[in-house]
């Protein structure tokens, strides 16, 4: 009895740790080449080449520039790691560190798919899902300051009060946008209609809360209408415009903005560790993408029958899934790069009145007309 | 299982809530503040094995991910090299000790006359799974939303004067903070 009851937990041990593995092992590519798209366009839209050289290594073959992650990650090795003599060390040590595993943890408990066999595509089905990615997206400020603070040196510091700032007023924004969202979607009478209609849903939605991720992903299966950027406009903008705050994206990168702060917060550092702030950034994006395709774009779903939209019976069904929440991620990553190249930086006061003065009235009206229309439309 | 975790976070919260006062090695400020964030955390862990995943996420986000960047934000503004000049201050640490250690007491004393001498070991049979499902219903956010806003049952009003009150805190911070009266 024993025996077999430990057996049992080692499995899904043994289970979740493969998804970790392989959600880490789709991410870091996924890093290394929004590095890589990122170079390109920047090229196109500034009408130069851009990386286009390193292929596999010791042979002719180019690749159009595939390799460059390969060769970027080696420079970020082999190069001299320095530590400047005035920071403070302990903190100059952690920062990177801190700053790079926020993004990875709210990867857990997004449905990155629907099922594999009987396993559900998502590493920690929490109840309190949307709650707990807020919780850590919040947390992601601290590498940023940090890295402000162990510098111990003007520009760094002053990208780190920056960041504080910003962060908190946008993330503010941020959870009341989402807010109307669940509204909608913390309805139990459409998810008990979905159960009763078919055994795959009920499977996939067995006993899972309505602030639940997968249940937000479920609201939006049946129709493109359905989806939350075309029901929720107004939380859709808000909520694409704070992420871009939260990740320190152009129009809002003032941690960094190179033309009056040299590189912001991490001025002092070189090879490895800035390399670690580099992927903590594209970590954030992917992150930041992956959590408005599953609260507003249907998550891995597709409005073209049932085999998009309906919780995979079958293994290639479900490797199908996976593989068109991926590619949503992707539309979004590159619309975040294009922006990057298509917009100038915000002034700082300008910064705090859009949050401040502009998003969160505009997220607070949002929440009552929400409630009004939910009110009219139930009595 | 649990009770291994238990003891972890239990630890985690206790050593690093003693090394926010009382840290030999550094005593910057910040990293207090910093040491505080894990306590935040670990108390949050505490809170997911309790089964209250609503409070563990809020008291994240709230502690960890607002307060305490607020609290990094003023603390690295200031001026503090004289802070952390500042020695370790033994009586002020054994006075304080005393003081944990008295309130230990008073709580110990007081739950054992409630629930008897030794806490009851919890059957591991069929009771537990009732047991586990009657913690998810407390626990969940369902459940706390209609405690906190139900009109008759629950403590709406309690709620709604709370909010009040922290209206009044803030109005009272601009009003303080405002340079010149009017």
């Amino acid at each position: 009895m024993l025996a077999s009851i430990t057996e049992l937990l080692g499995q899904a041990w043994v289970l979740t740790l493969l998804k970790v593995v392989c959600v880490f092992a789709v991410v870091m590519p996924m890093v290394a080449y929004s590095v890589v798209a990122e170079r390109r366009i920047s090229a196109w839209i500034q009408d130069r080449i851009g990386p286009n050289r390193v292929g596999i290594p010791f042979t002719n073959i180019k690749l159009l520039g595939l390799g460059q992650p390969l060769a970027d990650g080696l420079k970020a090795l082999v190069k001299e790691d320095f530590t400047p003599a005035h920071v403070r060390k302990v903190f100059y040590w952690m920062a990177p560190a801190v700053a790079m595993v926020p993004s990875f943890v709210v990867l857990a408990v997004l449905p990155f798919g629907s099922m594999l066999g009987t396993q559900k595509m998502v590493i920690a089905d929490l109840d309190v899902g949307i709650l707990f990615t807020f919780g850590i997206v919040s947390l992601g400020v601290y590498g940023v300051v940090l890295a402000g603070y162990a510098s111990n040196s003007k520009y760094p510091f002053l990208g780190g009060i920056r960041s504080t700032a910003q962060m908190i007023s946008y993330e503010i924004a941020m959870g009341l946008a989402v807010v109307p969202v669940f509204m909608l979607a913390a309805d139990p009478a459409w998810q008990a209609e979905l159960i009763d209609k078919s055994t795959a849903w009920s499977d996939y939605l067995n006993d899972t809360g309505l602030l639940n991720l997968s249940s937000v992903v479920a609201y939006q299966h049946e129709s493109i209408l359905d989806w939350l950027m075309f029901k929720q406009p107004i939380a859709f903008a808000i909520f694409l415009i704070a992420i871009f705050a939260e990740t320190n994206r152009l129009p809002f990168d003032l941690p960094e903005s190179e033309t009056e702060l040299v590189a912001g917060y991490n001025t002092e550092y070189s090879s490895m560790r800035f390399a670690l702030f580099f992927m903590g950034e594209y970590a954030a994006m992917i992150a930041g993408s992956a959590l408005m395709v599953v609260l507003f774009c249907g998550g891995w779903t597709l409005p073209l029958g049932d085999f998009f939209n309906t919780p995979a019976q079958s293994l290639g069904k479900g490797l199908v899934h996976i593989g068109v929440f991926i590619a949503k991620i992707t539309v979004f990553l590159g619309l975040m790069i294009w922006i990057r190249w298509m917009l100038p930086r915000f002034r700082y006061d300008q910064l705090m009145n859009i949050g401040w003065k502009r998003f969160l009235p505009a997220s607070l009206a949002n929440i009552i007309l929400t409630a009004i229309v939910l009110w009219v439309l139930n009595s | 299982m649990e009770g291994t975790l238990f003891n972890i976070f239990a630890g985690l919260a206790v050593l690093s809530a003693l090394l926010v006062v009382a840290n030999p090695l550094s005593r910057n400020p910040v990293t207090s503040a910093l040491f505080l964030v894990t306590t935040m955390i670990s108390i949050s862990g505490l809170f997911v094995l309790l089964g209250a995943y609503f409070l563990a996420a809020v008291q994240i986000l709230v502690y960890a991910g607002a307060v305490m960047v607020l609290f990094l934000f003023v603390v690295m503004l200031l001026d503090l090299r004289e802070a952390a000049r500042r020695k370790l201050n033994l009586v002020s640490l054994a006075m304080g000790i005393l003081a944990v250690g008295a309130l230990f007491l008073v709580y110990k004393s007081s739950l054992e006359s409630t629930y008897g001498e030794a806490p009851q070991q919890h059957e591991v049979a069929e009771e537990d799974q009732t047991e586990a499902k009657l913690v998810k219903a407390v626990g969940s956010t369902r459940a706390l939303g209609q405690a906190l806003f139900s009109k008759d049952k629950g403590f709406l009003l309690p709620f709604e004067i709370v909010s009040v009150l922290l209206l009044v805190a803030m109005v009272g911070v601009i009003l303080l903070s405002r340079k010149e009266p009017g």
